[in-house]
């Protein structure tokens, strides 16, 4: 068995067993509606997440994802209220502007020879602060394409709902799994994690692959916004604050190692259906306050860390006295 | 002292051009009145609110400068204040309020520096767990409410005056000043370089590394706490969901605007709390000059990237090909001619 799934494993382990002990707790938890509002309510967070967890394979930080979201949202709002475009249209002009922006933070990255992390919080700073000139209000959406999307489910049996943008998350971390893990792409991303250096002697272009993968995460936080508005059905430019480092959680929490190379995008959704268990967990019970969710989140953090670092030693070990 | 100003310069001038620029849209800027027996003035009140990001800025300079970074100082903010403002409702006393509130501060610094230098986990994540963990501690502390207390004597650390001068502008100048001796007239400075430059090499060199890096997360925790008891102090009550929100990336930016690379090394207290000035420079400015502030964000962004850009070792190095080739070409022409 690869020691590198043992993270995985770990992860896939602790969230069935903690579903299990909720569900023991509160058997109602165990029922296609809860299982469905998890994958609803956690939408955007995935999909964004799926973007951060192929920038955190190649070693690298994606900061400005939330302010992204923030102005998606803003964007499509205004677009909305202002032309008499068709959403889909906006939708399409909205993916093209993150995917590009997305693009010019990967060019500045490799070009600058900057730490991704001062980068992408420019980039933070700037899409948040084009979302307030465009906006300092909440702009409701009222188009009937938009009320379609909102209402458009699959009723499981047991009265859950499977909703679009829930599925359409899971869609996302279908692909973003085809991506990292089975294309010519990933693996050049799997390298730059492993090292610049040895990356760029193997062939791989440094340059080129920095850019597409800061505009993947520009996709992905596009369609993250997209999905966003549609959960929310308004633009806030004050919207999905601190979203970023939710994202980075959930990434780390599904098993990815933080300084690249390594890891699993099915994780990054384990990791956010369990962030997404937990605040349901204390809704759920009532008497714990929403603090006990960060300090929680905190908490698993340092664990799957911990885990990790425990792995790593073991397998170290391991190689070193097979030599 | 050539050396410090020629290593300041840049920021001198980006200031002086600042000022400049707010002075032509708000001409009175630069003026300083005295009322009360206190000095007033634009320049003034951003000495004054710029405190927490120097302060912030002084210990995170430390922290960077060892190739570290710490993202857990405005959350660290929230629980001192959180630990001060408790103490003051539980009628302890000002003394043992601020003594409470330091020692939570050196606490978070512990905490980080042991998982950074012993557990050898990336800086990054190691404070993000305390970022993301430490405000539901300071809620915590406060139940969730927002504690209001009344005490004159510790509101003068966040409010007051000293001789005309505003109490966290002196607060922030003698802790910038204190470091910086601790650092240039002790060796200490130049550990804490050679761990930037290269961990290993250094503590093959027999320094002691992993105490180094507690000690100096343990400073930016200490600085953390002091920018939490000023905040407190001047609202006059702990919001723990609010206190030194996004203040961590502010003084980070003024790290980084300082000219300290991120990557570890050489550091200038000096010029990381003129970077904070230019921030709040810049927020105040915006204020005053009649913009939005709307434009800040933006202004800012533009900002950063143009300070990376002239930073930029890349840019350097292309730049220098650049005019080697012309050189070369020049030199081949006259040799044609």
């Amino acid at each position: 068995m690869n020691p590198r799934a043992y993270p995985l494993l770990a992860t896939i382990a602790i969230f069935i067993v903690s579903y299990t002990l909720c569900a023991l707790q509160f058997p109602t938890m165990f029922s296609t509606r809860v299982a469905g509002n998890l994958l609803t309510d956690n939408a955007y967070l995935g999909i964004v997440a799926v973007g951060m967890t192929i920038v955190i394979f190649s070693g690298g930080i994606d900061l400005s994802v939330g302010s992204v979201i923030a102005f998606s949202g803003v964007f499509i709002a205004v677009m909305l209220r202002d032309t008499n475009l068709h959403p889909l249209l906006i939708f399409a002009l909205l993916l093209v502007i993150t995917t590009l922006f997305g693009a010019a933070m990967g060019g500045l990255i490799d070009w600058l020879a900057m730490p991704p992390f001062i980068v992408t919080l420019a980039g933070m700073f700037l899409a948040r602060g084009v979302a307030y000139m465009m906006t300092i209000e909440s702009i409701p959406i009222t188009d009937e394409f938009y009320t379609m999307l909102q209402k458009a489910y699959y009723l499981m049996p047991g009265k859950g709902r499977l909703t679009f943008i829930g599925v359409l998350m899971v869609v996302t971390v279908g692909i973003g799994m085809i991506v990292a893990h089975r294309t010519r792409f990933g693996t050049s991303v799997f390298a730059l994690g492993g090292g610049e250096n040895t990356a760029r002697l193997m062939g791989v272009n440094v340059r080129q692959t920095t850019m597409k993968i800061y505009a993947f995460s520009g996709f992905m936080s596009g369609l993250g916004g997209i999905v966003f508005s549609i959960y929310t059905g308004s633009g806030y430019p004050l919207a999905a604050v601190g979203t970023e480092l939710t994202a980075i959680a959930a990434v780390v929490i599904g098993g990815t190692l933080l300084a690249g190379g390594a890891g699993y995008v099915f994780g990054t959704l384990i990791g956010v259906l369990t962030m997404g268990l937990i605040q349901t967990y204390i809704v759920f019970d009532g008497t714990l306050s929403s603090w006990w969710t960060k300090i929680v989140i905190g908490i698993l953090l340092l664990v799957f860390i911990l885990l990790q670092k425990g792995l790593v030693h073991v397998s170290a070990r391991r190689q070193s006295s097979h030599a | 002292m050539n050396r410090v100003l020629k290593r300041i310069a840049p920021q001198v001038i980006t200031l002086i051009v600042l000022a400049a620029l707010v002075s032509w849209f708000f001409p009175s800027f630069l003026e300083i009145e005295i009322s009360d027996g206190r000095l007033v003035g634009p320049v003034i009140d951003i000495v004054k609110r710029g405190a927490p990001i120097a302060i912030l800025g002084v210990g995170m300079t430390l922290v960077v400068a060892t190739g570290g970074i710490d993202l857990s100082v405005g959350t660290v903010m929230a629980i001192t204040g959180a630990v001060a403002a408790m103490a003051l409702v539980n009628g302890w006393g000002v003394p043992i309020a601020i003594i409470l509130a330091l020692i939570a501060g050196l606490i978070a610094g512990i905490w980080n520096g042991v998982l950074v230098a012993y557990i050898g986990i990336q800086p990054i994540v190691a404070t993000l767990i305390l970022m993301t963990a430490g405000r539901g501690i300071a809620q915590l502390i406060t139940e969730g409410r927002i504690l209001t207390f009344n005490e004159p004597a510790f509101a003068w650390l966040g409010s007051g005056n000293l001789a005309g001068i505003p109490v966290p502008a002196i607060l922030w100048v003698l802790t910038a000043i204190l470091i910086a001796i601790l650092m240039r007239r002790t060796a200490l400075g130049l550990l804490v370089e050679a761990i930037g430059i290269n961990q290993r090499a250094s503590a093959l060199a027999g320094i002691n590394a992993k105490v180094i890096l507690i000690a100096v997360y343990m400073a930016s925790g200490l600085c953390a706490a002091l920018a939490g008891v000023i905040t407190t102090a001047d609202i006059l009550g702990a919001d723990a969901n609010n206190a030194g929100l996004w203040l961590e990336l502010d003084a980070i930016l003024a790290v980084v605007i300082g000219g300290n690379s991120l990557l570890g090394g050489r550091f200038s207290i000096a010029a990381t709390v003129l970077g904070a000035m230019i921030i709040q420079t810049i927020d105040t400015g915006i204020l005053l000059a009649g913009f939005p502030s709307e434009y800040n964000l933006v202004i800012k962004a533009v900002l950063v990237l143009s300070i990376l850009m002239i930073q930029s070792p890349h840019l350097a190095r292309e730049w220098a090909l650049i005019r080697h080739q012309i050189a070369r070409r020049r030199a081949a022409r006259e040799q044609e001619v």
